[in-house]
């Protein structure tokens, strides 16, 4: 780069230039202060006072360390809670995966441009809609006597009350996540190049021989990534069990949910917060694996 | 609750952390034996961080502005409008289902935030000693002199003639029945143990429920010894949560909110369970056919004050809210608004006015006599009435309860 | 497309409108539900009334919950376009040390779960003495929406180029030219689907919100005042039905420009 006198303007530009580290700095400076400052440093003071109790009567924090919160979580109910919202998370990623593939692939491969442009639009329209809002209107579909009782009533199946129950969550965390898992597979299946799919078939492999060896490893990082949010969403939820679930229902969610926004216990909770964020780590670093990150939608 | 200085970085969170002393151990009040929740006789180990706070002389002109800490069912538009038109105070709620929320919001005296929190016996005290509320001027409070005389000065909000706000109605948990699955109204809480009505019960999702199946236990297994559900020793304790326990079964759903237990009874999901008498009156006004009931065993209950914010933004608009609610007029229309029992004396008259024979419904003008028939919710605490300390405190209750529902 | 048989696309047709239809129905019993005559949720609906609708919009607490949603709204998303198309650009252009893990530590705000996000920093707020408001709710969704933008400008800067940037500096453009007429260019459809998505998730954000706002309600936190209450269920459906009508323009305009633009 030339270096003769240039206007000020130029000599920052210049400088900058010529220091590609003193431009990182300053690019990455202000978002990484942000989350250092913010979001890293609120955490882990949180986690620090897991090792904490509180007192009884006024609930101030006391600076006894112990590890007598955790001994607490890995204990028969809270690991039976623990495994329980797993359980469920997996399940209703997995459903979402069923339902979103095909339409997915329908938006992505077989729509027209105006059909494509529609569904999308319609995919993504109900997260407008309030979460509060569409969780509530289940329980009008799923109670006793609610529209889906009345629906198997007059098709002579009998009145049918899953109104409260687990079964009831799992049909609407699977609704309430489902947009977010249609996005990224139709992101990821629609930058398949159809030269791919041509080689596939030129080479002699009919539809279903495509779709398995093709198709679905390049949408794994988009399956891979609507994964992380119906995952990680419902392992952390605690709203929809206290709508929707009944009695044996609890979420990680709702003892962290009680033992602060109620009890204001915090170090119990934080404790209790170790357990998703493991969990969610591990998650994070195996779909790394599987390519969630690279192009991620 | 001590200010730290700003947490900087890692590093210089942990090195502050451990600079930290510990904060010592409880030195929490004795749970005294007053039915009024809380009992403040034996906290002279205590000391309320904000006793000493200046009074108010008079009350000055409106903010504009008020922030409630409610239950659901105390901040209706029929007396919050007329209220916000004739002090210009736009009142704004926030609702809690538990005295264990209503703290957590009051925590910091109020963040700043919240001026008015209408809490429990068991709350009140939690709220004095943390310094998050404020002693009120009762002069300021012309209605204050109108009160029952058991509510003037109760040991759950008035702690060394200091009065923390003032008192507002009180009442029962009661049992709560569908009138076609039960043709004469329960005598005992063990409909709601019964395994006849299972998958049909529901109770609410808070751990002061202990205290409920301990107060049915004292008088159905007298042997236990349990005198006050609050005070438990280990073998009560356990006790309770074993009945709990086998009433889990039985449970449709812990409600955490009035409405889902509204909505559980008016889709017939459930036909008995524990409830605030707010639910039945909504029922019954949607036609649901259900009724209330307080069984032989007696009841626990909640006996609520205002309590001003030790931080509260608008004190005056404050001052006004609390001297609203406490008219005559007010306190009939919460008490029959809610199905409890308002602490000013005059409001029997008013009561009757708007619903003929509700003062009696509601206990209105009965001796103190009532309001000690009445558990009211107090925080548990080791230190027991008795002069020992081996009573079970909340935060194993709190753990207990995660056992049972979880 | 030679992928697919003709009864593979029937299929798939069929399960298209399935999924469209499970995914409306419950917003359908939203809509349908804001004209309910009686405040109880119960099936079949008891009657018809357009009563709620001037309930809601005669209440202040609706007005100042939506005014407070959408402030905190726009403040986030502008936040999170400037921090997360820096963090995009930092992380897609320059090699450094820990760069691995700079990536994958800036999805967590979205990956762990919001109460986490809340209660960290509800407690980081109450030790630091702030109290909360306005700010702290920005604060609050600022970090997510960071994350959103930055996934969405990653993915359309690791899908151009940098040779258009480079002849831009070789026919003398500033740095500031090159930016503003090459760059942002070929960004602003990921930028604007950043930007939405964003807004959308701070709008209907409540996990968070819970621990970050003070006495003031967001729209969200005023609906589950609401639904603690269930005396005005109705006016929350109303109040759901006034949103989406208002918002079906914006997204639906954005999801052309996103199509346009092959996904982002």
């Amino acid at each position: 780069m030339t270096t003769q006198q240039a206007p000020s303007r130029g000599r920052v530009a210049a400088t900058l230039w010529r220091r590609p580290w003193l431009r990182g700095l300053l690019t990455l400076s202000p978002p990484l202060l942000w989350f250092l400052v913010i979001y890293f440093v609120s955490l882990v003071v949180m986690l620090i006072t897991a090792f904490w109790s509180v007192n009884p009567l006024t609930n101030a924090l006391q600076h006894t360390w112990s590890l007598d919160n955790f001994r607490q979580i890995f204990t028969g109910t809270y690991l039976s809670i623990i495994g329980r919202t797993i359980l469920l998370a997996a399940v209703v990623t997995i459903t979402d995966i069923v339902i979103a593939f095909p339409i997915a692939f329908y938006m992505a491969r077989v729509a027209g441009p105006r059909a494509r442009s529609i569904l999308f639009t319609l995919s993504v329209l109900p997260l407008w809609a309030s979460y509060l809002a569409r969780v509530y209107a289940w329980i009008v579909i799923l109670q006793k006597g609610g529209a889906l009782s009345w629906t198997t009533q007059k098709l002579g199946l009998g009145p049918v009350d899953i109104g409260y129950t687990n079964i009831a969550m799992w049909i609407v965390f699977s609704y309430i996540w489902l947009p977010y898992m249609i996005t990224p597979i139709f992101g990821a299946l629609e930058r398949i190049p159809d030269s791919y799919l041509e080689a596939s078939s030129d080479l002699g492999a009919r539809g279903r021989r495509t779709l398995r060896h093709v198709i679905l490893p390049l949408a794994l990082p988009g399956v891979a990534a609507g994964s992380i949010f119906t995952f990680s969403l419902t392992l952390g939820d605690f709203i929809t069990p206290i709508l929707i679930g009944g009695t044996g229902s609890s979420f990680i969610g709702n003892v962290i949910y009680s033992n602060i926004g109620v009890a204001g216990n915090l170090p119990f909770a934080a404790a209790l917060s170790v357990v998703p964020i493991v969990i969610m780590i591990v998650y994070l670093v195996g779909a790394r694996a599987v390519g969630a990150f690279e192009d991620v939608t | 609750m001590t200010r730290h200085s700003r947490v900087l970085g890692v590093l210089g969170a942990i090195a502050l952390a451990t600079s930290f002393t510990a904060c010592g151990g409880s030195g929490s009040s004795s749970s005294g034996n007053s039915n009024g929740g809380g009992g403040g006789g034996g906290t002279s180990a205590l000391k309320a961080p904000m006793q000493d706070a200046k009074l108010p002389s008079k009350i000055g002109a409106g903010e504009g502005k008020l922030n409630l800490i409610a239950w659901e069912g105390y901040a209706q538009p029929q007396w919050v409008k007329p209220f916000e038109k004739q002090s210009g105070c736009k009142v704004s709620a926030k609702y809690a289902g538990s005295s264990s929320e209503m703290v957590s919001l009051m925590k910091d005296g109020g963040g700043g935030q919240y001026d008015l929190v209408s809490a429990s016996g068991d709350a009140d005290l939690r709220l004095i000693y943390s310094g998050d509320v404020r002693p009120v001027n009762v002069k300021l409070l012309p209605q204050w002199k109108n009160l029952q005389p058991f509510l003037k000065s109760p040991d759950f909000n008035t702690i060394d003639g200091k009065h923390y706000g003032i008192s507002y109605e009180f009442g029962p948990n009661v049992l709560l029945y569908n009138t076609k699955t039960f043709s004469k109204a329960p005598t005992s809480w063990s409909a709601i143990y019964d395994k006849k009505y299972s998958g049909k019960v529901t109770v609410p999702n808070n751990p002061i429920q202990i205290a409920d199946a301990a107060l049915y236990l004292s008088k159905s297994k007298p042997n236990l010894g349990i005198k006050d559900p609050y005070e438990l020793n280990q073998k009560q304790f356990n006790a309770a949560v074993s009945l709990l326990k086998k009433q889990r079964p039985l449970i449709k759903k812990y409600w955490d909110l009035a409405s889902q237990e509204i909505n559980l009874f008016q889709s017939n999901a459930t036909v008995v369970g524990a409830a605030w008498p707010y639910q039945t009156n909504t029922l019954r006004a949607a036609k649901v056919p259900v009724s209330d009931t307080i069984p032989k065993e007696g009841a626990t209950g909640w006996a609520d004050t205002w309590m001003l914010a030790s931080k509260a933004p608008h004190p005056n608009c404050a001052y006004k809210w609390i001297n609203w609610v406490s008219t005559p007029k007010v306190q009939a229309q919460q008490a029959i608004y809610f199905g409890e029992t308002p602490a000013n004396k005059l409001a029997c008259p008013e009561m009757d006015k708007i619903a003929k024979g509700s003062c009696a419904q509601y206990h209105a003008n009965e001796p103190a006599s009532y309001f000690d028939s009445i558990k009211f919710w107090k925080t548990p605490l080791p230190q027991c009435g008795n002069g020992k300390n081996d009573c079970v405190p909340f935060a194993k209750w709190q753990n207990a309860w995660t056992q049972i529902t979880g | 497309m030679n992928t697919t048989t003709r009864t593979g696309r029937i299929l798939l047709r069929v399960w298209v409108a399935l999924v469209l239809i499970f995914l409306f129905l419950p917003i359908l019993i939203v809509i349908v539900y804001a004209f309910n005559k009686s405040n109880v949720q119960r099936w079949p609906i008891p009657g018809f009334s357009t009563k709620w609708f001037s309930v809601a919009w005669h209440d202040h607490a609706v007005r100042s919950s939506l005014i407070l949603s959408v402030k905190a709204g726009l403040i986030a998303t502008a936040i999170a376009l400037v921090l997360g198309s820096l963090a995009a650009f930092g992380v897609h252009r320059f090699r450094f040390f820990g760069r691995e893990t700079v990536s994958f530590l800036l999805v967590l705000p979205l990956a762990l779960p919001g109460i986490i996000t809340g209660i960290a920093l509800n407690s980081a707020f109450h030790f630091a003495g702030i109290d909360l408001s306005l700010l702290t709710i920005v604060v609050g969704h600022a970090t997510f929406c960071i994350v959103v933008v930055y996934n969405n400008v990653i993915a359309r800067l690791r899908q151009t180029s940098g040779s258009m940037t480079e002849a831009s500096m070789d026919l003398g453009a500033r740095p500031w030219q090159t930016f503003r007429f090459v760059t942002l260019p070929t960004l602003s459809t990921a930028l604007v689907s950043g930007g939405l998505l964003a807004f959308a998730l701070s709008f209907d954000e409540v996990i968070v919100t819970t621990f970050t706002a003070g006495a003031q309600n967001t729209l969200p936190l005023w609906i589950f005042g609401a639904l603690r209450l269930g005396q005005q269920l109705p006016e929350v459906n109303v109040v759901i039905l006034f949103v989406l009508a208002v918002t079906i323009i914006p997204v639906a305009a954005s999801s052309r420009l996103m199509s346009r633009g092959g996904i982002r």
